[in-house]
């Protein structure tokens, strides 16, 4: 369980660290229509990276490529040095959507990657058991999704791309089909888990706040076609309370001067 | 309902539609019409022969095995409609066609092609379900969450799985719908089947009747088909209630 281990406070070393995602000259067309352009991308093993960016910039479409589930028109994603041809065990996806078995109960939903993968039903539901406790839903285990609400359905989603152990966790805007309080809640849960989970978290998000709250670097991506502007590495103190944090200079600056990048994309 | 400040029980108007039909029969307006009174006798003797056992085991052998055939048929052709392009263009106008075409009119060319036997029965009961099982399947698989196949490619699921855990679940509710639809237009199929072959089951039965002008007998007969169709119709909807509980809630 969490508690049981030390907390970590100091960021790790980003020199010593490998990548474990690399995007190389990915470019996607859609028809005539460039929604990506060579975007080259290092994504350091144990980070949360934000993929930031004005709604038809492609991040959603750059992510869905690192997952294997959109084929790039050009270039290549290597994970863990191999390149990427399809989905794979080493990464996991939480969608927007949430994308939940409406005919499932919770455990079989999150038991799910595990299921696909042959793991015997005790051994699985064992695991799924342990995530769902783990996201906060032990006694939903037998509900089913449309029994819950919007924040629980993700957090089963979140529960499910867990229990099947990848190293890279792949969340398509995963908080933004839920209200602003429970939003708030799942960025905690996020860092936690981020403290926790010695995983590697790629997340895109719309919302400038939460890449600043949560990444330990954001890639902004410019639109039409989609590349990337820049790479920021927020600054932030990660030891006050969620409070003192969003009130710290540091982070205000932060949002303030990528709100200014942005600006330009707003029509 | 309430009536007079009474609250009358459930299928009382059905009981009112019985009693008019009693009183008509016993006012002698038509030898058509006989008595409800003597018609219910005649059914519970009708039960009895082995005549109607053996027309029944007859009759049941048919339309399952042409349901079944049905079943599996259009809900494969469903899914493939529903999930490629080019089967729809080349296969969706004639399942259309078939849906709202009479087609007892192919019922005597069914006859020539598998004979006067129960074969041309359950080619009939086929025919008659297949197409709404399938076109029911079609807008179900169609409807469905891209977001939910793409979820299962992630966590790795080959075709096989997208296909058996996800689109034939997710697809669940229209499919069930379908097989209802399905299921009443394969009682027709039975009868109108047995009925032109005429010489099986039910069909040999109401010839019988209707030509001997047994008429307490060939409503007996024609109630209880009444009620094997409302009871198979009623029985795949109470299914489909459960099932909609949770597959029709969509995100």
């Amino acid at each position: 369980m969490p508690a049981a281990l030390p907390r970590i406070h100091e960021r790790p070393m980003p020199a010593i660290r490998d990548n474990i995602v690399e995007v190389r000259g990915l470019s996607k067309f859609y028809g005539g229509f460039q929604a990506l352009k060579e975007i080259d991308l290092d994504f350091p093993e144990g980070e949360l990276i934000s993929l930031l960016g004005p709604s038809g910039c492609g991040k959603t479409t750059l992510l869905k490529m690192i997952a294997g589930l959109l084929e790039p028109s050009a270039g290549q994603v290597f994970v863990k040095g191999k390149a990427v041809t399809g989905p794979g065990p080493e990464r996991a996806f939480v969608f927007q959507d949430f994308a939940l078995m409406p005919w499932a109960t919770v455990l079989r939903n999150v038991a799910f990657g595990l299921e696909l993968r042959g793991t015997p039903k005790a051994e699985r539901h064992e695991t799924a058991r342990r995530y769902i406790a783990e996201v906060g839903l032990a006694g939903f285990e037998e509900r089913y999704p449309h029994e819950l609400s919007g924040g629980m359905r993700q957090r089963v989603g979140l529960a499910r791309a867990l229990a099947v152990n990848a190293d890279v966790l792949l969340m398509d805007e995963p908080f933004s089909a839920v209200d602003e309080q429970t939003r708030r809640k799942f960025q905690e849960d996020l860092l936690h888990l981020r403290r926790v989970q010695r995983k590697t978290f790629i997340f895109v998000t719309h919302s400038i706040e939460e890449a600043v709250y949560v990444s330990d670097r954001i890639v902004l991506l410019s639109r039409r076609p989609g590349r990337v502007s820049r790479i920021i590495e927020p600054d932030i103190p990660r030891d006050g309370t969620p409070d003192e944090i969003r009130r710290d200079r540091r982070y205000l600056d932060t949002v303030e001067d990528i709100w200014d990048g942005l600006k330009q994309f707003v029509d | 309902m309430m009536l007079f400040g009474y609250r009358l029980p459930m299928m009382s108007s059905l009981l009112v539609w019985c009693l008019i039909w009693e009183i008509v029969g016993q006012l002698d307006l038509m030898f058509l019409i006989p008595p409800l009174s003597s018609v219910v006798v005649a059914m519970v003797e009708l039960i009895q022969t082995k005549q109607f056992l053996a027309a029944t085991a007859v009759t049941l052998r048919s339309f399952v095995t042409g349901m079944v055939l049905a079943i599996v048929a259009g809900v494969s052709l469903g899914v493939l409609m529903g999930r490629f392009r080019a089967a729809d263009r080349l296969l969706g106008m004639w399942v259309n066609l078939f849906v709202s075409a009479p087609l007892s009119a192919l019922v005597p060319i069914l006859m020539i092609l598998f004979g006067l036997g129960d074969a041309t029965i359950v080619a009939t009961v086929f025919l008659f379900a297949v197409w709404i099982i399938a076109l029911d399947t079609q807008a179900g698989v169609k409807h469905i969450s891209g977001s939910l196949v793409e979820m299962s490619r992630s966590f790795g699921a080959s075709q096989r799985d997208v296909y058996l855990k996800i689109l034939l679940w997710a697809a669940l509710p229209e499919i069930l719908a379908g097989i209802r639809l399905g299921m009443i237009r394969g009682v027709k199929g039975v009868v109108i089947g047995q009925l032109l072959v005429s010489v099986i089951g039910y069909g040999e039965l109401f010839e019988l009747y209707s030509r001997n002008f047994l008429m307490e007998r060939f409503w007996a007969l024609t109630i209880l088909v009444f009620a094997f169709a409302i009871l198979v119709s009623e029985l795949v909807g109470a299914i489909e209630k459960r099932v909609e509980y949770y597959a029709g809630v969509r995100q």
